[in-house]
């Protein structure tokens, strides 16, 4: 039965880090996309390392939930780039109640502590997708006529040189910058230590695109299994949207979007948001739930 | 459920419905408690063709506004970053709230204040605003009429309104349509040849002049303004049995005292 052992197959380079180690390669004023959407699935265990780190005058890029607040309060934000910054709170309609806007957020920006490039949703997305693809900028009609040029004076127009629909001259469209990240952090319900993943909720959000435009991906699992496992850990092979030529490092980081939600694993924490909230005119009691939170 | 009198809430949420009529099959997005209701409430009664989202990555078939017991009647997949797809395809028609809008139906969510660098109020940020106004119909819901939604200007443009959109010329704003803003006071429209914003009809038991008081702008007024038609028995129906039978749409429009 037994014949000579099989040849030997190179091991892979395996990405496993911790979320300590992940913040120590991350240098002050670096800009960092961040993924997730609003409060949902928000790489909260990486944002609790870099809360324990000094790394400071970060320009953040992100569809911004609690993890704005938490970054402003704790006076690690230069520069927010953003379409909106926003609790989701729950809809009213299945019972829900609270504050519709960050407090904490807000206050950074009404003292006038963050610079900020504000954005349309989808011009967020061409910006990240001319960073991935490597190109200076995207055209497209999303903001002409808006007043984000009065907010941005730096943002251009830029003319098709093709006939417009009426054969007269080319469009003048919106030329959208790429938004070129030095890293991007993401959380992610499984994938595997050399840096597949895949998302096995609703919604992937933009996280592939955040982990494209950066120099560096860094992902958390809720869990990682071996690679022959993940296909059907995922569930099936189109959640696998997450591949390791985009990845540097990943952290196994169960609970790890928590208080954000992480659907089907588990919902946001409601009363975590709400004593949270609760601090925004309390700088003392600000300041302990965020050193007691960055140490859990 | 109602003893088959309309209350000031059903006239809102067949306010609202009206803003769909005539959209055929297209991704009817209704934003907030009343208005996700006048559009389900649209599709059940003379739309049926309308798709419509979960709130969430889904596209559904279901009537009520909330989750059934035996989950979603799922239609597609529909996440955050294919929603620019049905947008910039202008297959879209979204109703937005405001926390200000001005006669030619700018419309602001984002912050208050002169300096936007700083502003006064931070609010939302711009969101999908600008998008949706210069691809795609786009209507107001504004569940409290006042002279401090309803201003002389925005502080923000997100949302551009008829005038920003003819500054853009024929070709860019070809896609812009400001449809309709709907209040607790009554409807209104741009179907006026400087595109101002009209009072369309009002809510039983308001008056023009109310409407007129409650608003920072010179409305354009017609002769006569009609009152906002009543649900039919057969949509209070589906209102009371099927749509909405919480009540939800009560408690964001109140009976007037």
């Amino acid at each position: 039965m037994s014949g000579p052992a099989p040849p030997s197959v190179a091991t892979p380079t395996d990405k496993s880090m911790t979320a300590d180690e992940v913040v120590a390669r991350l240098r002050s004023g670096s800009t960092l996309g961040i993924g997730g959407w609003g409060s949902r699935r928000k790489p909260m265990a990486l944002v609790k390392a870099l809360l324990r780190s000094d790394v400071t005058d970060l320009h953040v890029v992100s569809y911004g939930g609690p993890e704005i607040g938490v970054l402003a309060a704790a006076g690690r934000l230069r520069h927010l780039t953003f379409a909106f910054v926003s609790p989701d709170v729950p809809n009213p309609l299945t019972g829900g109640d609270g504050p519709g806007l960050d407090p904490h957020f807000r206050a950074a920006r009404q003292a006038g502590r963050l610079q900020c490039t504000e954005l349309d949703e989808g011009m967020m997305l061409l910006g990240l997708q001319a960073a991935a693809w490597r190109l200076p900028f995207l055209p497209t009609r999303v903001g002409l006529g808006s007043d984000l040029f009065r907010l941005d004076p730096s943002l251009r127009t830029v003319r098709s040189p093709y006939p417009g629909p009426d054969g007269g001259p080319g469009e003048e469209l919106v030329a959208q910058p790429a938004i070129a990240l030095d890293a991007a952090w993401v959380h992610l319900n499984v994938g595997d230590t050399r840096g597949n993943a895949a998302f096995t909720g609703p919604d992937l959000y933009f996280d592939d695109l955040l982990l494209e435009a950066a120099a560096e991906g860094y992902v958390s699992l809720e869990r990682t299994v071996p690679t022959a496992e993940l296909s059907g850990a995922a569930g099936d092979i189109t959640r696998l949207r997450v591949n390791r030529m985009f990845v540097t490092g990943v952290v196994e980081a169960p609970g790890g979007a928590r208080p954000t939600g992480c659907a089907p694993d588990y919902d946001r924490d409601e009363a975590w948001q709400a004593r949270w909230f609760a601090t925004a005119k309390d700088e003392a009691a600000r300041a302990a739930l965020l050193e007691g939170w960055a140490a859990s | 459920m109602s003893d088959g009198t309309a209350r000031r809430a059903d006239h809102c949420v067949v306010a609202v419905a009206e803003c769909f009529r005539g959209d055929g099959e297209i991704l009817a997005n209704p934003i907030g408690v009343v208005p996700m209701i006048g559009g389900r409430l649209a599709r059940a009664s003379f739309a049926p063709d309308l798709m419509m989202t979960d709130g969430e990555a889904a596209l559904v078939a279901d009537t009520t506004v909330s989750a059934p017991a035996g989950g979603w009647s799922v239609e597609a997949h529909n996440p955050y970053r294919r929603m620019f797809d049905v947008v910039w395809s202008g297959r879209r028609h979204v109703m937005m709230g405001a926390t200000q809008v001005d006669r030619h139906g700018n419309q602001n969510i984002a912050a208050l204040g002169t300096d936007p660098h700083r502003p006064d109020v931070q609010l939302l940020g711009v969101r999908g605003a600008p998008g949706n106004t210069v691809n795609d119909v786009t209507s107001y819901w504004i569940g409290r009429h006042g002279p401090r939604v309803f201003v002389g200007a925005v502080d923000v443009v997100c949302g551009i309104g008829w005038d920003r959109a003819a500054e853009l010329g024929p070709v860019a704003g070809r896609f812009h349509e400001v449809r309709r803003v709907v209040s607790d006071l009554g409807t209104f429209d741009f179907e006026t040849p400087d595109r101002r914003m009209r009072l369309r009809e009002v809510h039983p038991g308001i008056t023009v002049e109310q409407v007129v008081a409650a608003t920072g702008f010179p409305l354009a007024l017609p002769d006569d303004v009609p009152t906002s038609r009543p649900p039919s028995a057969h949509e209070l129906a589906l209102l009371d049995q099927v749509i909405d039978p919480g009540g939800a749409r009560f408690r964001e429009v109140p009976d007037p005292a």
